[in-house]
């Protein structure tokens, strides 16, 4: 984990409701896709967890929705520094996907597949992605997964787009493993449908995001874990559905 | 460093600052980030005589300059800090460690105090009163001077080491149960632990954490803190430890002129991981700015 401060290069809008945030700063210590960073907001006390899109040696990307104060006050920025803490969480393991891995997003939980899927291709994998989303007007990401190589498919609730449904309506495929992120029906529809392991990315509300206050702490086959810390991805043997 | 340091209950602390229990874990994970050893000492979190998951999730909720935590002291039990935990901080820490310690009986905090007592690394046992006895009603026993002083009693029969009992805020007078807790032998009194505290969420009409009430802390209960330590260390004759609320190097001070002998640092930690190392490298500064030859002649000096 490091704190610093990066600048805002850019903040644009996806969908109505979707932004995507690049900064410039030291991501040295961002080591996995599927970490997350930690960002402090002027004039709000807890810091805002956000997935990592995308990185490289300078820069990252974030894309995150407007739900509440914090992420409106974020959205609003066009410049500007911030204090933000990076590396934090465990972050997808590519090593054991296989040759056919299967991605699997649900609305916000896009973004971090986007990095995953840019290693996995890099590593010489067969990769396809599956995108939700509720409807039409919430798409997006689709054309980035494919000009990366990957073999997308989208899934919309109304079927206003794609396939109509969730995600589950495209999984009838070959795959040698799955990696997912977003809401947790769908994490769990993914879990009971898949026929191979696979790695899970929760959320959940956090202090401090770096393992201190135990506030998001989960139960899992494997004992207690903080989804800030030993999280937020779990492997599919060790989880827990409880609620 | 010799300007800084102040005597707590016969330890001698390089400075007063010290990470609050509950913010900061058993110390190792924030040996990864800088030299805990800078520190005066550090509370860790709070550990109980079985181990605890805690509350359902979410267990957290922002506030104006605050939060709401409602953690439910999860803890991997006395056994195992005695047996994992330890022996981890030994490496990155070569201190006395104080020891936060939590129960729901009489006989639970004797138990874990006693097991605490044998361990070198020890310094403190800060006893948390704050939880509720579930042989009396489950009403809090901070919340009343008997059940605080017959906590106090049982832990000071089964340790040698300086007993330190951290109260509530959330009682009509804390004069009356720091008094009893002095009386009934406490070696020092820290406080103010956490607000009892709640929020609700507009759109879904439920309160923002599972367990619908929580503890309040952070920048916006520094001046209630402020306020209770000055009460308690103008009543009691043993060394006061202030909390609350407390973000930076004036903070320390202030509440030291409150009368507190040493300083705990909590929510702070959780936003700015650094806080407490960033304080104690900040102290010389604002001792200079406001003339403080030793930080120890402050103590209570309030005018």
């Amino acid at each position: 984990m490091k704190q610093s401060l990066f600048e805002i290069a850019e903040n644009i809008k996806l969908t109505d409701s979707i932004m995507k945030m690049r900064l410039v700063g030291d991501t040295s210590a961002i080591t996995a896709p599927g970490t997350f960073v930690n960002i402090k907001l002027d004039g709000l006390f807890l810091r805002r967890p956000i997935s990592v899109n995308d990185y490289d040696d300078n820069s990252l990307t974030i894309i995150y929705k407007i739900v509440g104060k914090g992420t409106e006050q974020l959205s609003k920025m066009q410049s500007g520094t911030l204090d933000i803490l990076t590396g934090l969480g465990n972050g997808y393991d590519t090593s054991l996907s296989g040759n056919k891995p299967l991605l699997i997003g649900g609305g916000v939980g896009v973004p971090p597949l986007y990095n995953l899927a840019k290693k996995l291709i890099a590593e010489g994998k067969d990769v396809s992605v599956i995108l939700g989303f509720n409807t039409k007007s919430e798409v997006f990401y689709e054309e980035e997964f494919r000009a990366l190589g990957c073999t997308v498919g989208v899934t919309t609730v109304d079927g206003s787009y794609g396939v109509k449904g969730f995600v589950t309506a495209l999984m009838d495929r070959e795959y040698t493993y799955t990696y997912s992120c977003g809401p947790e029906p769908m994490l769990k529809a993914i879990y009971n449908a898949s026929k191979t392991s696979g790695q899970y990315s929760f959320e959940e509300r956090m202090g401090c995001g770096f393992g201190a206050c135990m506030g998001c702490s989960c139960k899992t086959i494997t004992g207690y874990k903080r989804i800030c810390k030993e999280g937020p991805v779990l492997v599919k043997e060790e989880i827990l559905w409880e609620k | 460093m010799g300007k800084m340091n102040v005597d707590l209950c016969g330890i001698t602390l390089d400075n007063p600052v010290i990470p609050a229990s509950g913010t900061f874990g058993y110390g190792y994970e924030f040996a990864e980030l800088y030299d805990i050893n800078v520190l005066g000492t550090f509370s860790f979190k709070g550990t109980t005589k079985d181990p605890r998951f805690g509350n359902p999730t979410p267990r957290i909720a922002e506030c104006s300059s605050g939060m709401i935590n409602a953690v439910g002291l999860q803890n991997p039990g006395v056994e195992k800090v005695i047996s994992e935990e330890l022996p981890k901080l030994k490496k990155c820490f070569n201190k006395k460690v104080m020891a936060n310690v939590s129960g729901f009986s009489v006989e639970d905090y004797a138990y874990t105090c006693e097991k605490l007592d044998a361990c070198e690394q020890v310094g403190w046992l800060e006893v948390n009163v704050s939880c509720p006895n579930v042989h009396g009603g489950g009403m809090s026993f901070g919340t009343d001077p008997s059940a605080a002083a017959e906590v106090t009693r049982a832990v000071k029969k089964v340790t040698t080491k300086p007993v330190i009992v951290k109260l509530s805020p959330n009682v009509t007078d804390i004069v009356s149960i720091a008094k009893a807790c002095e009386d009934a032998g406490a070696d020092g009194i820290s406080l103010i632990n956490t607000m009892l505290g709640m929020r609700i969420d507009l759109r879904t009409r439920k309160p923002v954490i599972a367990n619908k009430m929580g503890g309040f802390s952070g920048k916006a209960i520094f001046p209630v803190a402020v306020r209770m330590v000055y009460q308690v260390a103008n009543a009691v004759s043993v060394p006061v430890i202030g909390m609350g609320g407390v973000s930076c190097a004036e903070d320390v001070v202030e509440m030291m002129l409150a009368g507190a002998t040493a300083v705990e640092v909590g929510a702070a930690n959780l936003v700015d991981p650094f806080v407490c190392k960033n304080i104690v490298e900040e102290l010389p500064k604002v001792m200079e700015k406001y003339k403080i030859e030793n930080l120890k002649d402050i103590i209570g000096g309030v005018n």
